[in-house]
């Protein structure tokens, strides 16, 4: 039973599964509304919205150029895009010891070592190509705005928008690996849904806080994944004085050292999942 | 059912315990205790106990879900199929594409799973979703995910729960079908007559301790006699003269003699000469479910009250 059996076996039963495509619509959805339709609302009517107090309206308009493409690709990913990816990772994990899939599996022979490399990158795939659809999806939308708005169309360099595609994957991918994590070590969907949310929502922004307060806090906070995350993406659409831009966009950490945290948490908590899975007894 | 004396599995002082705070106490809770268990090839196997016994666990254990605490399981053949405590299925595919998942997990062909569908009886049902079969459907749907690939070694954990009485019928036709096709049984269940009507050898387990392991027919032991005779105490004391005092069994039906068939004249007649009166004399088999309630009984008076 090879890990690239296992791959296809994902695969198909997560193309199969509501939940994954509720989950990615879900991200869709929220970046199609942050990235586009509230800004370009706001710049048809004149007004600002609750998401771009005091931006003017041509600044409003570049910003859903295609040019601007790069940047409106990351910007929802430290926040919605980074959650809903972790549960997408804790329900491919999690739900197959409530449904007792990962018992018929293992009963069946699987190695267990190849099933979970196998399911890790059946996650993979459906990162990259959520994150391939919603490339696509932006150029077209901003092609839209630039159309109707008789705007020049000027396309990004291929290499910012390959570094925003590098820089997106690792986000997606550290999020959605932990949320495997999660969902073995609880053996389940919900707690791991549950705790890794008010993790990336609450927690980390309320150490954030306390770490103005305290020195070694703001150590800690430097080395936690929502920062790396969030530093990842500042480094590349840029984080604006005073804090007030995108939430969850810091520059906290330096590109380079965010990127390597980043893949540190990927490796960790895929061996985490995979060290946990060969060695305790299924139920 | 040809069998031969190769041992397709094996365990040797197989042991499981599990950390246990029952009564306030800290300590271990002995799932499995040293069960040295032999199937030869095959045969089909019934592996038979109460519920909380130590079946499911050691069945576990056999396939690697669970790493025994002491001793050792061998199974001499990696073509295994295994339903272990019900099936476990995506809720949301139809049971065909559930057995696809299965089977690019294990590297078949679709055609597998189309042959192993039919063979369970499920074809016409197969695009319907999992979650809308009833019991016994999703109970067929696991052992058609067990009978994939053809394996050696089949084992199957309470097959029958869940299941009307003809589906029972069923799943029993299959599994003497799946013994006279060469293939070996490990049949786990607490229905002890569906046990007696298919199994060739036993293995009784109770309190995590294997208690016997022998065939059907040497553990349900020779014939005897059931008897209803007046005035009782003196019918005791002759049944008890010629069958030991070992050898008779109060029942609510009468005496029961261990004493065969042919005996009843030679007992009529010395009951007659005692001057007892013979209302029924019945020569019987005691049932693998007497056999079986009477060593578990054994063991659980012997057993230290916590």
């Amino acid at each position: 039973m090879s890990p690239l059996n296992a791959t296809r076996a994902e695969l198909l039963r997560l193309r199969k599964w509501p939940a994954v495509w509720i989950t990615l619509g879900a991200w869709l959805a929220l970046s199609l509304m942050f990235g586009y339709l509230f800004n370009y609302l706001s710049y048809a009517s004149g007004d600002t919205s609750f998401s771009n107090e005091g931006a003017t309206k041509d600044s409003l308009l570049a910003e859903m150029m295609p040019a601007n493409v790069p940047d409106v690709l990351l910007q929802g990913m430290p926040m919605f895009g980074g959650a809903l990816m972790m549960v997408l990772g804790a329900i491919v994990a999690g739900n197959g010891y409530g449904w007792g899939t990962w018992k018929t599996v293992f009963s069946l022979g699987a190695h267990r070592a190849g099933t979970i490399v196998g399911s890790l990158a059946a996650l993979t795939v459906f990162v990259a190509a959520t994150l391939a659809v919603w490339l696509g999806f932006d150029f077209a939308l901003s092609l839209l705005v630039a159309t109707t708005e008789s705007q020049e169309i000027v396309m990004p360099s291929l290499g910012s928008v390959l570094e925003s595609v590098g820089v997106g994957f690792l986000v997606l991918e550290m999020w959605a690996v932990v949320g495997f994590a999660l969902g073995t070590l609880a053996r389940g969907p919900a707690l791991s849904v549950g705790l890794g949310l008010v993790w990336a929502l609450v927690v980390e922004n309320l150490l954030r806080g306390v770490g103005q307060l305290l020195g070694w806090v703001d150590s800690l906070t430097a080395v936690l994944p929502g920062t790396a995350a969030g530093s990842l993406v500042g480094s590349v659409v840029g984080v604006e004085p005073g804090g007030e831009g995108t939430p969850g966009v810091l520059d906290t950490v330096a590109g380079p050292q965010a990127a390597i945290t980043t893949a540190c948490y990927i490796l960790v908590a895929a061996v985490v999942a995979l060290v946990v899975v060969r060695r305790r007894d299924v139920a | 059912m040809e069998t031969n004396e190769t041992p397709l599995v094996t365990t040797d002082g197989l042991t499981k315990t599990y950390p246990s705070t029952s009564s306030g106490r800290r300590g271990d809770r002995v799932a499995v205790d040293r069960v040295s268990m032999t199937v030869r090839r095959g045969e089909v196997y019934g592996f038979l106990g109460p519920n909380g016994a130590g079946k499911t666990t050691t069945l576990r254990m056999l396939l690697g879900l669970v790493r025994p605490t002491a001793g050792t399981a061998s199974v001499a053949t990696d073509r295994i199929g295994a339903l272990i405590e019900g099936p476990g299925f995506y809720p949301y595919l139809s049971g065909r594409d559930n057995l696809r998942t299965v089977a690019r997990f294990r590297g078949y062909a679709d055609t597998e799973v189309d042959r192993v569908l039919e063979r369970v009886d499920l074809a016409a049902r197969g695009s319907d979703k999992y979650k809308g079969y009833s019991l016994g459907m999703k109970q067929r749907l696991g052992v058609a995910a067990a009978l994939m690939g053809d394996p050696e070694l089949i084992i199957l954990d309470e097959p029958t729960n869940g299941l009307d009485p003809a589906g029972m019928a069923d799943m029993r036709a299959l599994v003497v079908d799946l013994a006279r096709g060469g293939q070996t049984v490990l049949l786990s269940s607490h229905l002890l007559a569906e046990v007696q009507e298919i199994c060739d050898r036993v293995g009784v387990i109770n309190g995590g301790t294997l208690l016997l392991e022998s065939t059907v027919a040497e553990m349900r032991g020779g014939s005897s006699l059931r008897l209803r005779a007046t005035p009782e105490p003196v019918a005791l004391a002759v049944a008890m003269r010629l069958a030991g005092d070992d050898g008779v069994r109060g029942t609510p039906a009468g005496l029961s003699l261990d004493l065969p068939a042919d005996a009843a004249p030679h007992l009529v007649r010395e009951l007659v000469t005692a001057g007892v009166d013979v209302h029924e004399i019945t020569p019987t088999e005691r049932s693998l479910e007497e056999v079986f309630f009477e060593m578990t009984a054994a063991t659980r008076e012997k057993e230290p009250v916590s």
